[in-house]
C-alpha cells in the first residue's frame, strides 16, 4: 500500500521535537513562507499537516482551500506557548455549520 | 408562490405530476439522509471534541519538556542528537463511507530505518540531558492521539460541509420546488376544468338554438 508522510509547519522551538520520531519537520515563522511549505506538501504525498495555531492564524485562506479535500487533513496544534483556542474554534465553527447552532460549546441564551 | 411557465394543457399536467411525485420522494430521501447524517455528526464531533481537549493538554506538556530540554542544552547539540532519527513514520490512508461522505482513514505505520532494532532515542546519552529523553517519550505518547485527532477532525470537517450541501437541497425542494409543483398543477387543473365547463355551456347553448328552430 502507499505510504503517506506526515508533516509538522511552526516554529522551531516548539516542533523540533518531532524530528526525533521520524516526523518531517518545516521550521518557520513567516506566515507566507507557511502557507508555500503548506501547499508544496499537499502536492506531494502528505496526507497529515500540523500546523502551529500561532501560525495559522494568519493562514486562513490556506485553511479554507484544504477544508473540503480529504487529503491532507491540516490540524491546528498548540505550540510551546500554550493554545490560542483556534484548534477548538475549528471544531465550534463545523458544528455551526452543520447544524446551524452551536449545541456543543456555548450556553448562550439558556 | 410563482407558478410554473408552462401551457395547460393534459400533457405537462401528467408530466408535472410525475415530477411532483419525484421531488415529494426525493425530499424524502434527503431528510432521511440529512437526519442520519446529523447524528452520526454530533456523536463525532463530540469525540472530536474530547480527542482534541486531550491532545492539546498532551502536547503542552510535552512542548513544556522539550523547552526545558532546549534550555538545558545548547541549541546545537540539542539539533545535532535529533538530526538523524532511527525510525520514521508513515501513513497508511484508508477510506471510509459514512453515508456517502468519504472519510480518511489514518493508520500509522512506524518503520525503523536501521537494520537493527534501535532503540527510538536517535542519540547518544552522553551528550544529552534527561529532559530531553522525557521531552521525546511524551511527544511520543501524543502522536497516536494526534493521528486520531487528523482522523476525527477530518471527518467533521467534510460531514459538516455535507450536511450543509443537503440541507440546501432539502430546503429547495420543500420551499421552493415542491410548492412551485403543487401550484402549477392546480392552475392547470383549474384551466382545464373551466375549459370543460365553456364547452358544454358552448354545447347546450347550441342545442337549444338548434331545437328553438
Amino acid at each position: 500500500m502507499f505510504m503517506y508522510k506526515i508533516g509538522v509547519v511552526g516554529d522551531k522551538d516548539s516542533i523540533l521535537g518531532f524530528k526525533a520520531l521520524g516526523i518531517s519537520v518545516f521550521p518557520t515563522t513567516d506566515a507566507r513562507e507557511a502557507s508555500r511549505t503548506i501547499h508544496k506538501l499537499a502536492k506531494e504525498s502528505y496526507a497529515v499537516i500540523f500546523l502551529t495555531e500561532q501560525l495559522a492564524k494568519d493562514l486562513d485562506e490556506t485553511l479554507e482551500a484544504f477544508k473540503d479535500t480529504v487529503t491532507p487533513a491540516i490540524i491546528l496544534i498548540p505550540n510551546n506557548q500554550g493554545t490560542l483556542g483556534l484548534g477548538m474554534k475549528g471544531v465550534r465553527d463545523s458544528v455551526e455549520k452543520a447544524i446551524g447552532a452551536d449545541i456543543l460549546f456555548g450556553k448562550e441564551g439558556r | 408562490m410563482a407558478r410554473l411557465n408552462v401551457n395547460p394543457t393534459r400533457m405537462e399536467l401528467s408530466t408535472l405530476k410525475k415530477r411532483l411525485k419525484t421531488a415529494k420522494r426525493g425530499h424524502k430521501l434527503l431528510k432521511d439522509k440529512q437526519d442520519e447524517l446529523m447524528k452520526r455528526f454530533i456523536d463525532m464531533v463530540k469525540r472530536n471534541k474530547e480527542v482534541r481537549e486531550a491532545v492539546e493538554k498532551e502536547l503542552t506538556l510535552a512542548f513544556k519538556d522539550f523547552l526545558i530540554a532546549r534550555a538545558v542544552m545548547s541549541s546545537e547539540m540539542l539539533e545535532e542528537a535529533i538530526m538523524y532519527p532511527t525510525q520514521r513514520i508513515n501513513l497508511e490512508v484508508g477510506m471510509k463511507n459514512i453515508m456517502s461522505v468519504n472519510t480518511p482513514v489514518f493508520k500509522l505505520v512506524t518503520s525503523d530505518i536501521e537494520e537493527e532494532k534501535a532503540s527510538s532515542y536517535p542519540y547518544g546519552f552522553a551528550n544529552t540531558s534527561s529532559e530531553l529523553d522525557s521531552a521525546i517519550q511524551s511527544l511520543q505518547g501524543v502522536t497516536e492521539k494526534l493521528i486520531e485527532l487528523a482522523q476525527v477532525e477530518k471527518s467533521c470537517q467534510l460531514m459538516a460541509n455535507e450536511i450543509e450541501k443537503t440541507r440546501r437541497r432539502v430546503n429547495a425542494l420543500e420551499y421552493v420546488m415542491i410548492p412551485q409543483l403543487i401550484e402549477t398543477v392546480k392552475y392547470i387543473t383549474m384551466k382545464l376544468d373551466e375549459n370543460e365547463r365553456g364547452n358544454r355551456v358552448r354545447l347546450m347553448k347550441v342545442k337549444d338554438m338548434v331545437q328553438a328552430r
